[in-house]
């Protein structure tokens, strides 16, 4: 049988009167990617924290590749990287004198670890920069040393809290290629993140955490279909057609469609045959004349499965923003199906 | 054990070299650090020195009587800095890393107190300089002095942890600077630095007396200008020893259970 490469059973996690993680299950199979996908506030780095052996649980127990966090957390050490939400480097050092000193205190030798930096500075394109200070470095470039300095003596098992928070779309490419190559080597890992499309480009396994708890777990593909077959969307010529098509499409009886992103778009379940439902679908709104520049068929997102399961839509800046929106299209969003 | 050791010293050397570092790259700071004591020892040598030369005992110049006070003064409010520097760290996040790395616990600590320590050994042999420029004269020979520099730099080091302490427990830098100096403003003035403490009132005089920085004070300053040591030099090494005993494992345990 393979090893686990975490085995986390009811972490509990106060601080003070808000409980961060309230009895949180999780396993991690050795070699595989496995997601913690949730808001910010939704205890991912908490989670994260406590694996990592930084801080202690309440209660519950939790071991990496067998060694418990807490009794044996300086072998846990050993065998584990943490690459932070907040770019983990010191600012006053190059990124060469960085990577040497993490190398160093990793156990390398001064020549090892000398080598070590400077292969890792070729690797994430840092060479050029590598005898600057990490001051001077775009969020980009600190990111990809914060994942360099994990990977100086290529640990069994990391942990990426939110490794591309912030960044743009090609620094974010970039550090996901890099999780590709780590994986291919046969790193496990785990990694949080509040975009559903990272989760759903690099896990394996995703767990979808809320407020301090596992809402559901399982591979991508598992949780769309949790949330049903295909569905169908319509994008609207004009925004003020929309409550007419509504009503026509309502009339299909597949349910109630769903305001998705923009006012222009809807989104329509297609429970049995998807193709016969966008006939109908394409029927009903031609008859009641209403324009329609896109109609198509496609099947859940995890937008679709972390709306289903949150009654709160995904939202790239977690739980602040949705907790602004106005309460009527805040009840509208979170209607239950 | 002894691997062990080796790797706790081998990580303290590490983390040391990294915040020596710091202090070149910020030209600032070390500026404002070795300006500060120099400016202290003109005010005191040229404003205040006359006035409170005619209490010093007969034979003894103010400038001799104040640059081993000013070595402590500089050392102590230096120390406050360790407690900024460890809760900087702090916040920036590396020192996630370090924690989560399999380094020895104490060595984060070890390495921000012994760069302390080598910093201060720099600012006293800069103040010494100057102090010779301005005519202070260690009078007790090579050895003498040498004691007198490290007990001061050893006093400073047990500082040091009682303000990593602070660090840890501050919330932010900030918090840290003003816990810091409200401790060390009237331990510093309240001791034998400046004046002879028979100048005080006598309510002022116990407490002087009993003061771990008037005992810093006179034993670095017997050794520096002569004069009979009485049980100062006990005294200092007693309260470096013990400040040590007490804090360096506090700071550890603290360290430890960092949330």
């Amino acid at each position: 049988m393979a090893e686990r490469a975490v085995e986390a059973e009811g972490i509990v996690k106060r601080f003070g009167e808000t409980v961060a993680l309230g009895g949180v299950d999780l396993a991690v199979e050795e070699g595989t990617v496995q997601g913690l996908l949730g808001p910010n506030g939704a205890g991912k780095t908490t989670m994260v924290r406590v694996l990592a052996t930084l801080l202690q649980p309440d209660s519950g127990s939790a071991s990496v590749f067998g060694l418990d966090v807490v009794h044996q957390a300086s072998q846990v050490r050993e065998v584990i990287a943490l690459t932070g939400q907040f770019a983990a480097i010191d600012e006053l050092l190059t990124g060469r004198e960085n990577l040497r000193m993490f190398g160093q205190l990793f156990r390398l030798s001064r020549q090892e670890a000398g080598r070590r930096a400077d292969d890792l500075l070729e690797q994430f394109d840092l060479a050029d920069a590598g005898d600057r200070v990490a001051k001077t470095y775009s969020g980009g470039m600190r990111r990809r040393l914060d994942l360099a300095s994990s990977l100086l003596t290529r640990p069994r098992m990391l942990f990426l809290d939110e490794p591309t928070t912030g960044l743009d779309p090609r620094s974010r490419n970039q550090i996901w290629d890099s999780i590709r190559d780590l994986v291919r080597q046969g790193t496990t890992l785990l990694l949080t993140t509040q975009y559903l499309e990272e989760a759903d480009q690099l896990a394996d396994r995703i767990a979808v955490i809320d407020h301090g708890g596992v809402i559901a777990e399982g591979t991508g593909d598992e949780l769309k279909d949790s949330v049903g077959g295909q569905m169908i969307e319509a994008r609207l010529a004009n925004a003020a057609d929309r409550p007419r098509a509504i009503e026509a499409l309502t009339q299909l009886g597949c349910g109630t469609p769903e305001p998705s992103a923009s006012d222009r778009e809807l989104t329509l379940p297609a429970p049995q045959d998807g193709i016969t439902t966008i006939e109908f679908a394409a029927r009903a709104l031609r008859e009641a004349n209403i324009a329609v520049s896109d109609l198509g068929l496609r099947r859940p997102t995890l937008d679709d499965v972390f709306l289903t399961l949150t009654g709160v839509p995904a939202s790239e800046d977690g739980d602040q923003q949705t907790d602004e929106y106005p309460a009527g299209e805040r009840e509208t969003a979170g209607a239950p199906r | 054990m002894i691997k062990r050791l080796g790797s706790t010293v081998r990580d303290g050397y590490i983390v040391a070299g990294r915040n020596m570092r710091h202090f070149i790259r910020q030209p600032q700071l070390l500026l404002f650090s070795t300006i500060q004591p120099i400016m202290f020892v003109l005010l005191f040598a040229f404003v205040f020195g006359g006035a409170i030369g005619g209490s010093l005992p007969a034979g003894v110049s103010y400038k001799d009587f104040l640059l081993p006070g000013i070595f402590i003064q500089s050392t102590a409010f230096r120390a406050t800095q360790t407690a900024i520097g460890l809760s900087e760290d702090m916040q920036r996040g590396v020192i996630d890393r370090f924690r989560s790395m399999p380094m020895a616990r104490s060595a984060v600590l070890a390495g921000r107190t012994l760069a302390d320590l080598v910093r201060n050994l720099f600012v006293i042999l800069l103040m010494a300089a100057v102090g010779y420029a301005i005519g202070f004269r260690f009078g007790e020979g090579v050895p003498a002095a040498v004691a007198s520099i490290l007990v001061v730099a050893m006093f400073g080091f047990s500082l040091s942890w009682i303000f990593a302490y602070v660090g840890l427990v501050s919330k932010g830098p900030e918090a840290a600077q003003s816990a810091g100096f409200i401790a060390i403003f009237p331990l510093v003035f309240a001791s034998s630095i400046f004046v002879p403490i028979d100048t005080m009132p006598s309510w002022l005089q116990t407490i002087a007396n009993v003061s771990p920085v008037t005992a810093a004070a006179d034993a670095a300053r017997v050794l520096a200008i002569g004069g009979t040591m009485g049980s100062s030099l006990w005294q200092v090494l007693a309260w470096t020893a013990g400040i040590l005993l007490v804090f360096v494992p506090l700071c550890v345990r603290k360290y430890r259970r960092l949330q």
